[in-house]
């Protein structure tokens, strides 16, 4: 396996854009990216497009090359990755692995979902079917539900607290309000946060992520390659995926998520560093105990020790490691197939030092983490400067 | 002693649960409601299912009252 780089980045703001369609929006990112790593659609090798469910939110099937002759490439081998909310982690681990390979040199990986055509309650419905829809979802589950339980779980298990929760809402709030692309650019109080309007108890408005419109688009090249595309790649040191049972009442305890531990134990092997080796991260905050869970699983805490960690300002962008300097899901959105390239897109700007009002001083070296479902796919990506 | 053949005769522990405030469309009239993970008597594994009656917590036990489409709604044990 030869090493592998980011070297060319794009992505269109997140938010509720009535007037952009989803094709509109991953052309945004791809041709941003393109323009990043100063290539023409035509050296694009392949295609691979993260979208978790464009058929239900926007009726459009047969999206990869639907998206990339949009974008002007054509004839490659053109692919869509389904897996929840790890569909774009998902895909950047397929291209990476084909790159890695040797298969190809300059590769396209897109993310785009285009959600906010649909009300809160449809919504709901299409999430759901990341779940096991013939037991869970059947008896009324929704994915803040499955979390909701979580959560309860976590707070008998380890005292874990609602202020607890409330800290990760209030921190990514804080660093979404320093993002021009972010969904919601609004710091919330620990008042605000305690009291939303409840979604599913224990777990209120604050708790939850954004129903958002986005892509993102990255491009791939060998590192021996990358100065032909710009002067500041970044190296994926180390990406793995990992799988688990898609319904919660298979698992034998659902305060700690066996695909994230799995996924996150390889990619730190291939990477030749550990927990205590990672200066920031981008975390899936789905809900604000996923966070912490990840916190945990990814060994930066002691298992039942990721509230606390986050109440007392550890992973605020001030903190030791900070954790969502983008807004996290929670703050800068949550379209599902955009947000595993997001993801990796703001873990490279701040390698890049290109995070403007968010930059932190420590930014060598950075993890980011992309979830499926109630834990069934994980993809851990750890990036460095080349 | 409780069978998995007879489902409405399954009894178990509460795992864990929630009360949904915001639901899909297809249970938007049945809101608030329960819905909790049970650890189901005799190791036969958990299950999940909605709560009817009285509200519970983790470690409450419970018995099976009925099944609607295939789903167990489970009652506030009286012992």
């Amino acid at each position: 396996m030869r090493p592998v780089a980011v070297v060319g980045l794009g992505k269109t703001p997140f938010g509720a854009f009535p007037d952009r369609d989803l094709k509109s929006l991953a052309v945004e990112a791809g041709q941003k990216a393109l323009h990043s790593a100063q290539v023409t659609p035509q050296a694009i090798e392949a295609f691979y497009l993260g979208n978790f469910a464009g058929p239900s939110f926007v009726g459009q099937n047969h999206l990869a090359p639907y998206v990339s002759t949009a974008l002007g490439i054509r004839g490659v081998p053109a692919t869509r990755f389904e897996a929840a909310c790890a569909s774009g982690g998902s895909a950047l681990f397929h291209a990476w692995a084909e790159v890695a390979a040797g298969i190809y040199d300059v590769v396209m990986v897109a993310g785009v979902e285009k959600m906010t055509s649909q009300t809160t309650a449809r919504v709901s419905e299409i999430l759901a079917g990341a779940g096991d829809c013939s037991g869970e979802m059947k008896a009324g589950n929704t994915f803040a539900s499955l979390f909701a339980m979580i959560a309860r779980r976590h707070m008998h298990d380890f005292g874990t607290r609602k202020e607890h929760l409330a800290a990760v809402a209030v921190k990514n709030h804080a660093n979404g309000a320093l993002n021009p692309d972010a969904h919601m650019r609004k710091p919330i109080t620990m008042e605000q946060a305690m009291a939303g309007k409840l979604i599913a108890d224990p777990l209120n408005l604050y708790d939850c992520s954004l129903i958002s419109d986005g892509a993102a688009a990255v491009i791939l090249a060998p590192l021996e390659r990358a100065p032909e595309f710009t002067a500041k790649p970044v190296r994926i040191l180390g990406i793995a995926q990992a799988s688990d049972y898609v319904a919660l009442d298979q698992k034998d305890d659902i305060t700690t998520f066996p695909a994230v531990r799995r996924a996150g134990e390889a990619a730190y092997r291939a990477a030749g560093v550990g927990a205590g080796d990672i200066q920031f991260a981008e975390l899936h905050d789905c809900f604000t105990i996923a966070e912490i869970i990840a916190s945990e699983d990814l060994g930066f805490v002691a298992r039942g020790e990721g509230g606390p960690y986050a109440f007392e300002g550890h992973s605020a962008r001030d903190g030791w490691r900070p954790i969502n300097t983008s807004g996290g899901l929670k703050a800068k959105g949550h379209p599902v197939g955009a947000t595993g390239i997001a993801q990796i897109c703001d873990v490279a700007l701040q390698i890049r030092c290109e995070a403007g009002a968010r930059q932190i001083p420590r930014h060598s070296l950075g993890l980011a983490q992309n979830l499926g479902g109630s834990g069934a796919t994980c993809v851990v990506t750890i990036l460095s400067e080349a | 002693m409780p069978s998995h053949e007879d489902p409405a005769m399954r009894t178990g522990t509460v795992y864990t649960e929630t009360v949904i405030y915001s639901a899909p469309e297809a249970f938007l009239n049945d809101v608030p409601y329960q819905t909790a993970i049970v650890s189901l008597d005799g190791g036969i594994g958990r299950v999940t299912g909605r709560v009817i009656g009285d509200r519970v917590v983790i470690g409450d036990r419970v018995a099976e009252v009925e099944e609607r489409g295939g789903v167990p709604f489970f009652r506030k044990a009286t012992e």
